[in-house]
């Protein structure tokens, strides 16, 4: 098996952990309303199946899936559905929502009782993680069941657990392979299940050997797992870097991970997986870390999705200091928000305040075309010149010398010494590019 | 209203390491070759470097004001590039040589073609190249109270004894900065340490230079020969701290590979099959202007289409 654990370019940015690693996961109960956008996942919004008024309850269904690719919404807490409309959620995008009262009783629904997993057929395993609401819990939000229905199953050789959380600040996946690392392993078994030749990967930075050892040691009598440990460096959790550290294959954009043979689903992700097929339990929590400097008790939490943000902070004791910057995610990727007024979302794994805003500290200047983003662009391109062709609006040239590459990791504006929005310029220029393509 | 707090696109977390602190680090690591050439040379030597410099900042800011522009000097890249040109003048030149050349340099051939980033060509040796065309005779007397002669290169193309400790040293005639090798790979291995530069072009350029005299000098593996050549003429200089000039050099991992090759073979046809010792500053230049070529041959395949590897 190929796969040199790591890949050429990447950064070393100061990583943050240090501030929320050891804080074990707290579970936090919703004070305020919940709000469910219907679109949290990529694909078909959801479609909402309560109406105002309704009594729901947690772990019932309030939206269905609007296609195949699609994903339904569940209630996390019980109470009445308050109003549909749209709310603001962490792109800054009004999202047509459920907004549910919570009363404070948590009264849940009735779970079938699952069959053994080795008796479920490959179907029903595929239809319980769509039932439940799956999907990529790493960010990107893509439906699991479609990542995990390939048009030839029968060619998948690598089921991947992307253990990496390469992202600075962020130890939510750290937290959950050091509380439930038996979950982590019993949700890959689970999508072991369904791809025979698959052999299934664990693939885990170096800087979290702790992680590594316990994995290690659940997994020694496993025949088809075993657990890889990647250089330490951003993005080495992007996934087609990850595949490539991991299994030594290389895929473009225009290729899916199973063109390379290949399925990548993230911890929480494969948590959820679990839940959905062994305890047919949809997915209502996720882990998130709220930290940054600015925040007075850094934490790792256990949240009902449709939480909002704002209460997080309170539990995490506030803030010690002004934020200047307000992140949904992490400092690499994630989004900034201009308030803490928007929900928790299956997506989202942080809640990052810092205390300075570095972006706009100094002014971007000329490029010195010291080719620092080339060094260390992860896609092989020449940021500081595909920045150029975006911002003549040259999209005919930019698509030829593959632009539409980026992964938009965002290692090219982090090291660039002249302050260059490298990454955004070229975020927008593929944004135009890949709508005039859909055309 | 509630105070909104600042959005931006990602990522929003930057590395240290600014413009200035690269052209800052560059003029830190010419300071044991410019110490050494004062005191080689003497005072006079002190005189012409910062008139020379501060020419070429104050030119810049000049410009910028002419054109209502942002001023750009508190980058240091005025600055360095007034450094750079007068560690190519002779020691002995008049002091308006400085100025002449420096307003050149940064008027000409960089402002003029859009300032920092924009120019096609070293602005220090579009300088240098302009008083050498306009000052043949000022810019090729290296004579001093110390040192007459000719230079140790010209002494080494005429087949004559050199004192080759001299030249790593640097106790030789030359311009003001070219004539310690030692000083000059002093500083180049602090850039590269910091990272500032890497061994690409220098070293595919002087490898490719030390091949092309073996096999067409006409000396054989002459020890003095080939030493001499290293460390005279202001090889050293022009390796590290002008063909690695980030915007005048090739963006590409294999076409800076391509581009040390061909400044090696340039300066090596210069000095072998030319009328003068030199050959530096002129294969830099011509090397200058083909790098956007370069640049098209050597593009590079992104991950996924075959460019993983490297």
């Amino acid at each position: 098996m190929g796969g040199k654990l790591t890949f050429t370019g990447g950064i070393h940015p100061y990583d943050g952990k240090d501030l929320s690693k050891d804080k074990p996961i707290k579970d936090i109960l919703p004070k305020g309303d919940l709000v469910y956008p219907l679109s949290q996942h990529i694909g078909a919004p959801a479609k909402a199946i309560v109406k105002k008024g309704d009594k729901v309850l947690t772990g019932q269904m309030i939206a269905e899936a609007g296609g195949f690719v699609s994903a339904p919404v569940y209630s996390t807490v019980s109470g009445t559905v308050k109003a549909i409309e749209p709310r603001r959620v962490v792109t800054g995008d009004m999202v047509m929502s459920v907004i549910v009262e919570n009363d404070g009783q948590y009264e849940e629904v009735e779970y079938d009782k699952s069959k053994p997993l080795a008796k479920l057929p490959r179907e029903e395993i595929i239809a319980r993680i769509q039932k439940a609401g799956v999907v990529g819990m790493g960010g990107a939000g893509f439906p699991t069941h479609v990542k995990l229905s390939p048009k030839d199953p029968d060619k998948i050789e690598y089921v991947i657990v992307n253990c990496a959380e390469c992202e600075p600040y962020l130890t939510s996946d750290y937290r959950r392979m050091i509380e439930e690392p038996q979950k982590v392993v019993d949700g890959l078994k689970c999508s072991l299940q369904l791809f025979d030749h698959a052999e299934g990967i664990l693939a885990v930075e170096d800087n979290k050997p702790d992680c590594i050892r316990i994995l290690k040691e659940l997994v020694k009598d496993e025949e088809r797992i075993t657990v890889k440990a990647l250089k330490t460096k951003y993005p080495q959790g992007a996934e087609r870097q990850l595949i490539y550290a991991s299994t030594g294959r290389a895929i473009n954009s225009s290729m899916l991970p199973a063109d390379a043979g290949c399925v990548v689903n993230n911890v929480d992700t494969v948590c959820a997986i679990y839940s959905a097929v062994m305890e047919n339990k949809p997915l209502m929590y996720r882990i998130v870390t709220v930290t940054g400097d600015a925040i007075a008790d850094p934490r790792n939490f256990r949240v009902r999705i449709g939480t909002s943000y704002q209460e997080l902070v309170e539990e995490a004791g506030g803030f010690k200091t002004k934020p200047a910057k307000i992140i949904s995610g992490g400092p690499m990727m994630g989004f900034a928000l201009f308030s803490t007024d928007v929900p928790t979302t299956k997506t989202a794994s942080a809640l990052l305040c810092l205390t300075r805003d570095e972006v706009s500290e100094l002014e971007p200047s000329a490029c010195i075309g010291c080719g620092r983003c080339a060094e260390i662009c992860p896609g092989r391109l020449i940021p500081a010149r595909m920045a150029d062709l975006a911002e003549r609006g040259d999209m005919e040239r930019f698509v030829a010398m593959d632009g539409l590459e980026c992964c938009e990791c965002g290692c090219c504006s982090y090291i660039c010494p002249a302050r260059r929005q490298l990454t955004q310029e070229i975020k927008s220029m593929r944004k135009m590019a890949l709508a005039a393509r859909k055309k | 209203m509630e105070e909104k707090a600042r959005v931006s696109s990602n990522p929003h977390i930057r590395s240290r390491v600014t413009t200035s602190m690269i052209m800052l680090s560059v003029i830190v690591a010419l300071m044991p070759a410019t110490v050494f050439g004062i005191i080689n040379f003497g005072l006079h030597a002190l005189l012409l470097i910062v008139v020379t410099m501060v020419t070429t900042t104050a030119g810049e800011w000049c410009f910028n004001r002419l054109l209502h522009r942002k001023n750009t000097i508190s980058d240091f890249s005025a600055m360095l590039t007034g450094l750079l040109l007068a560690l190519n003048l002779p020691p002995n030149a008049p002091w308006w040589i400085g100025v002449v050349g420096g307003a050149f340099a940064i008027i000409v051939v960089k402002m003029l073609f859009g300032g920092l980033g924009q120019n096609f060509m070293n602005p220090a040796l579009g300088g240098r190249c302009f008083l050498m065309l306009s000052f043949t005779r000022i810019m090729t007397d290296f004579q001093t109270d110390t040192y007459t002669g000719a230079t140790p290169l010209a002494l080494v193309k005429a087949g004559e004894k050199v004192n080759i400790y001299n030249m790593v040293i640097g106790k030789t005639s030359g311009t003001i900065g070219e004539t310690s090798m030692i000083a000059l790979v002093a500083g180049a291995c602090f850039l590269i340490l910091l990272g500032v530069i890497d061994l690409k072009i220098p070293g595919s350029y002087i490898v490719t230079l030390i091949i092309f005299l073996l096999l067409f000098g006409g000396r054989g593996a002459d020890f003095d020969y080939i030493a001499g050549n290293l460390a005279g003429g202001g090889l050293m200089l022009g390796a590290f701290f002008m063909a690695t000039d980030y915007v005048t050099r090739p963006i590409t991992k294999w076409g800076q590979y391509l581009y040390g090759i061909l400044l090696g073979v340039l300066t090596g046809i210069f000095r072998v099959f030319g009328s003068g010792a030199e050959g530096v500053s002129y294969a830099i230049i011509l090397g200058n202007l083909c790098v956007p070529l370069i640049e098209k041959i050597t593009w590079p395949k992104p991950f996924g289409k075959g460019g993983e590897r490297g």
